[in-house]
């Protein structure tokens, strides 16, 4: 069986590390508690003498016996110690993890929309920033700033394997943080629902060692390469003027951002949000008819031609 | 040794005597309640505001000169209240017919006083989320005041009809207890809404 | 004849023509009128666990559906709007249509009769509590019904609710119906906290009530400060969908949050007051079938008024993911853990009750001893999410999923269904079926073990909530399969439950006053009890009145045979609040149609409300305070007024 990639147990950064062990502790101070008192009813419940009918009732003596009391104080100071254990290493974790780091290696802005995650990688300058959508990608061993912004209505941001839940408010800015220690794909999820596709709100976190990231990072900064054969100039054209009414490709003039940009489509692994993945059919089957892969997302459907649709196929898989 | 023992009480009242009755223990827990409902209205209010962006407070020096009187007015009538209940006390239904009728008045003119009060704003209910909790807050006070003024109503009426005596007068400590409530409610909001901002909050 | 201000009630033993004449002053009328305008506590509390079961298997067919949708990935049984109104209209019902009225039915049967009084404080209260809690659930029903069940949740969190992202009228029918539940929970409340304290049996002082009392005042102190938070929150939420204000949306400088703190401060003090009354019926019914008296009734008592206060500092942990600042959450966390303790108390001395005892393995001792366990679970997971760093995990998880069903199943149906075993006797005059009892048991515990366990693994292995569909992600589909099998045996539980109630009320075998030799008031008098529960007015020496002898302890011992006759009238005695001494004779109402009348004048109110008809609001309006006039009214035979002036 292969491992969960939402289960956080397998921890691949330190700000999920921390938590590991305060859950391991705290599951085996449960289990051992349901199985004490499991034994112990049971046994108690066992000693029967008389019969189990309303009618075995009168037959036993009522008698008032034993110090009870004593079940209850000796109970309660067993059972403080772990809880007092539990709340002096949950303030320790909590102060530990709980403060973004002071010295981020890289910020991110991540707004939550219905049904889709829009990143925005900030830079000294305006041409060194970029936008892309449901797909993170982070240097290993770099502490990441995440600042999560409410696009609508209330999401949250998980990446179990690297960081827990925060929630996308509108109205305000929250604070995540986030650092992978090794490379690698990380899934996250939405977890505040968020209407009808919040089961198909997926993201990756991929860490990638420095270099690789930097090369990502240059290549999302360019924009979309000019088209060369006719097909994908005519399927740049009703990109323009079909998709850019919600999307962006920079460097031609679909310009809106209601949408996930689109500069760098093919450089990602899945689409719409972690539901399909990002091959020809996938693609082409998404863009005709999005409502019957994923119900009430934002997209409509297109009712493009066979060739309307190879066209624009043909250019967006220019958009590496 | 162990005994039985019946309760064997003597001389016990039949039914609320002297205002003390199963009643007023009822409108207590209604008083508890609405109360408890101004509370979570004045906390949204101290809420939004305390996370709000600067520049929330719509009407940062409120405008007294009808809120004041209003308030003033109020607190009045909680005292001519307790007057007429004192009329019932004491056996003097006139006294008690007076107080009422001059407290129903009096709630009247707090209500006209607060009418112009919200025409004399600058905001409306759709306004901003200072306008809806002003107007909702308020409405909700305005609300409890005529609910006061039905009770004060009815009491004069059944005193009119000559129902209450010394001894038989729970509706008169309920409904009056009801009117002394609505006018600390009252009270409260005024000072959130028409004090507080003069002492900073919301700025 | 003039009426007496003052009267000394006369002392004396039963005799048939005194019975004959309390029941001509106390039974319901016949028929339709009867059945419109009765005041009785035990009707009426009939009414109520009658309805609420209702709701249960609604619910619960819900949840059947939606485990059909999941039991497999990428399943398209439902459509997601289908699946979100499911499992919101599940949560609903469940928590505010099921739970909470369920326990306020038992409590209506029983308060008159184990505190040895004959009626609640407020007998038309009490039936109109009843008649507005019927038409809040069909209120909410109608939209579930038509298409327009809520959709957000059973916590319906803004801005999603909001008219941009929710422009159907599912919200607009939650929120009005829950404004007018919560009239219903209110005034139930108030009616509980009065009977409480003025109308218990002289000498039963607040340290001899039974548990089930101190649960369930404890839960009706806390409602009614905690009720106006969600009604609030409701009440604006329509008000910003329907008249533009902007309490919740951000763009207008409304507050998303707002909502979830009202909410919360409403809803965790909620939890605990649903099952409060539960635990106080297994603390009074486990020592039955363990022939002693609670081991701790002191600590017992102290430690459910404590889970309720703490209970009011803990709303928080249900925001942990919100990004409040650290001490905020640290003080949350801390508290969230600590509230574990006085639920600790409960659990050994109940426990230790089992233990010191001579246990008799009735259904009912199973339901009753098998909560201890599901308790522990439920408590454990809980003290698990507690902890700020593992709940930013563990939230939006099947893990609280887990949690929250072994609470609210382990902690409510499991008691509620042992105190119908044990309970059905004194409501009926026959027992429910032992063997098929066990049947009952057996396949509800193993069913929901089945169902629930494992969702804390599939949680851990990080499945979220709330979702109609997921992928076979390292195990959830074999988990999910589990637990809609387990869910589907568990139903069947219920079922064979439901069964032995329609089968032993033909032909159960009959049980006399006292089929359990328990030693509590209601016992002491015939099953069914006759409308006016006693014929004389007993008077109470200790906890346990029917086991006195046996338990042979110094003191002063209760005495049921010979009491007040209080005959001159509906009456029944007024006592103080701390000791119970006698106080006053209270003259209690008739059978009225301003209970039923008001509920269907607000009924009516809220209609209009819906659909925006402000006449319909304003013929509502008129009907409620021609209603209120008729109630408010003041009555001679109530003593609210003077005769003539005398």
């Amino acid at each position: 069986m292969s491992v969960s990639p939402l289960e956080y147990l397998d921890s691949a950064g330190p700000r999920a590390h921390a938590i590991v062990p305060l859950t391991w502790f705290t599951l085996i101070v449960s289990l051992s508690v349901c199985v004490v008192i499991s034994v112990l009813l049971w046994i108690a419940a066992s000693r029967t003498r008389k019969g189990d009918d309303p009618g075995a009732m009168r037959t036993i003596p009522i008698e008032r016996g034993g110090n009870g009391i004593r079940w209850i104080t000796v109970g309660l100071m067993i059972s403080a110690v772990p809880l007092a254990v539990t709340l002096v290493w949950t303030m320790v974790t909590l102060a530990a993890v709980a403060s973004p780091p002071a010295n981020p290696g890289l910020v991110l802005d991540v707004t939550g929309h219905q049904f889709w995650w829009e990143v925005k990688y900030n830079g000294q300058s305006p041409d060194q920033e970029f936008i892309t959508a449901n797909e993170i990608h982070i240097p290993v061993n770099v502490p990441v700033l995440v600042r999560l912004h409410g696009g609508d209505v209330i999401h949250s941001f998980w990446v179990p394997q690297l960081t827990g839940k925060t929630d996308t408010i509108p109205g305000q800015t929250n604070v995540s943080w986030m650092q992978a220690d090794k490379p690698g794909r990380y899934l996250g999820q939405c977890t505040e629902f968020c209407g009808w596709q919040h089961a198909h709100m997926q993201f990756e976190v991929v860490a990638q060692p420095q270099a690789d990231f930097e090369a990502w990072r240059s290549a999302q900064l360019q924009p979309a390469p000019a088209p060369k054969t006719p097909e994908q100039q005519h399927g740049m054209a009703y990109v323009e003027y079909r998709c850019g009414l919600c999307h962006q490709v920079r460097g031609t003039a679909a310009g809106a951002v209601s949408a996930p940009d689109l500069t760098h489509l093919m450089s990602r692994r899945m689409i719409a949000a972690g539901t399909l993945p990002n091959d020809h059919a996938s693609l082409a089957g998404w863009i005709q008819a999005p409502q019957s892969f994923k119900p009430g997302n934002q997209m409509p459907t297109q009712y493009l031609t066979g060739l309307q649709l190879s066209d624009t196929l043909a250019y967006l898989e220019t958009l590496k | 040794m162990s005994e039985v023992a019946v309760a064997e009480p003597k001389n016990l009242p039949v039914g609320p005597v002297d205002g003390n009755g199963i009643g007023l223990w009822g409108v207590g827990t209604l008083i508890v309640t609405e109360a408890a409902l101004f509370a979570y209205l004045l906390f949204s209010y101290f809420y939004t505001g305390a996370t709000a962006p600067v520049g929330w407070l719509l009407d940062p020096a409120p405008d007294l000169t009808l809120a004041l009187p209003a308030i003033v007015l109020l607190l009045v009538s909680s005292v001519v209240a307790w007057i007429a209940e004192r009329g019932i006390i004491n056996g003097r239904p006139a006294q008690a017919l007076a107080g009422f009728a001059v407290a129903f008045v009096m709630g009247v003119g707090f209500l006209c006083l607060q009418w112009l009060d919200w025409r004399s704003k600058g905001f409306g209910i759709g306004s901003s989320s200072y306008g809806s909790l002003y107007f909702v807050t308020t409405g909700f006070d305005v609300a409890h005041v005529i609910a006061g003024l039905a009770v004060l109503a009815a009491l004069f009426l059944w005193t009119a009809l000559g129902y209450f005596s010394p001894r038989r007068r729970v509706a008169v400590a309920a409904g009056i207890l009801y009117w002394h409530f609505a006018v600390v409610v009252c009270l409260f909001v005024f000072a959130t809404f028409y004090v507080t901002p003069y002492l900073g909050f919301g700025r | 004849m003039r009426q007496l201000d003052f009267r000394t009630p006369r002392i004396g033993i039963d005799s048939v023509e005194h019975e004959a004449k309390l029941l001509r002053l106390w039974e319901t009328s016949p028929g339709l009128k009867g059945f419109l305008t009765s005041v009785d506590h035990k009707e009426i509390g009939i009414r109520y666990i009658i309805t609420a079961f209702v709701f249960l298997a609604l619910g619960g067919i819900e949840a059947l559906v939606m485990r059909l949708q999941l039991a497999g990935p990428n399943l398209s049984l439902l459509t997601p709007e289908q699946y979100n109104q499911l499992f919101s209209t599940h949560g609903m019902t469940m928590i505010f249509l099921y739970a909470a009225p369920i326990l306020s039915g038992f409590s209506n049967y029983l308060w008159p009769l184990v505190l040895g009084s004959r009626d609640m404080a407020f007998p038309r209260l009490n039936a109109l509590s009843y008649w507005i809690y019927l038409a809040a659930g069909l209120f909410l029903y109608a939209g579930f019904l038509t298409g327009n069940g809520p959709n957000d949740g059973w916590f319906n969190y803004v801005p999603y609710a909001l008219r941009d992202y929710n422009p159907g009228m599912n919200q607009d029918f939650y929120a009005l119906g829950m404004v007018l539940l919560g009239i219903s929970t209110t005034v139930g409340a108030a009616n509980f906290i009065v009977t409480a304290f003025k109308t218990r049996a002289p000498g039963m002082s607040i340290n001899r009530m039974p548990i089930l009392v101190w649960g369930t005042l404890t839960a009706s102190i806390a409602n009614i400060l905690v009720v106006p938070a969600v009604s609030l929150a409701f009440l604006l939420l329509w008000m910003d969908r329907q008249f533009g204000t902007h309490f919740f949306d951000p763009a207008g400088g409304g507050q998303p949050l707002l909502w979830q703190h009202l909410f919360w401060i409403f809803g965790h003090p909620w939890v605990y007051a649903i099952v409060l009354p539960a635990m106080g019926m297994v603390s009074d019914g486990l020592p039955v079938f363990c022939r002693r008296p609670l081991v701790g009734y002191s600590l017992v008592a102290v430690s459910t008024v404590a889970t309720m206060i703490f209970g009011f500092g803990v709303w928080v942990h249900h925001m942990f993911a919100t990004g409040l600042p650290g001490l905020g959450l640290s003080f949350f966390s801390a508290a969230s853990i600590a509230i574990t303790i006085p639920s600790a108390v409960a659990v050994f001395a109940w426990l230790s009750t089992v233990w010191l005892g001579r246990p008799v393995r009735t259904t009912a001792f199973l339901f009753f001893a098998s909560m201890i366990v599901l308790f522990v679970i439920g408590g454990v997971s809980g003290f698990m999410t507690a902890s700020v760093p593992v709940d930013w995990q563990l939230t939006d998880t099947y893990f609280v999923v887990a949690h929250i069903h072994y609470v609210l199943i382990g902690i409510n149906v499991f008691p509620v269904v042992g105190a119908m075993y044990f309970w059905f006797p004194k409501m009926t005059g026959r027992l429910l079926d032992e063997r098929l009892g066990r049947w009952n048991f057996w396949t509800m515990f193993v069913g929901f073990n089945v169902a629930f366990l494992p969702m804390h693994i599939t949680g851990l292995l990080g499945m979220p909530r709330r979702v109609y569909t997921y992928n076979d992600y390292g195990g959830w589909a074999a988990l999910n399969m589990l637990t809609s099998i387990g869910s589907f045996i568990f139903a069947l539980g219920v079922l064979l439950f439901f069964i032995n109630v329609v089968k032993s009320l033909k032909s159960g075998a009959r049980a006399g006053k006292n089929p359990w030799d328990a030693p509590t008031l209601e016992w002491a008098t015939s099953s069914p009890p006759p409308p006016y529960n006693f014929a004389v007015i007993p008077t109470v020496g200790s906890r346990h009145p029917l086991w006195e002898d046996r338990l042979g302890e110094e003191g002063i011992v209760s005495s049921t045979d010979r009491g007040m006759l209080l005959d001159q009238g509906k009456e029944t005695i007024g006592t103080t609040a701390l000791d119970a001494e006698p106080e006053m004779i209270m003259e209690m109402a008739e059978d009225s149609f301003a209970p039923l009348s008001l509920a269907a004048g607000l009924s009516v109110l809220f209609v209009g409300l819906l659909v925006r008809n402000w006449m319909v609001v304003g013929a509502g309006a008129a009907v409620v305070f021609i209603s209120l006039v008729m109630w408010m009214w003041p009555r001679r035979d109530l003593r609210e007024r003077e005769a003539a002036h005398v």
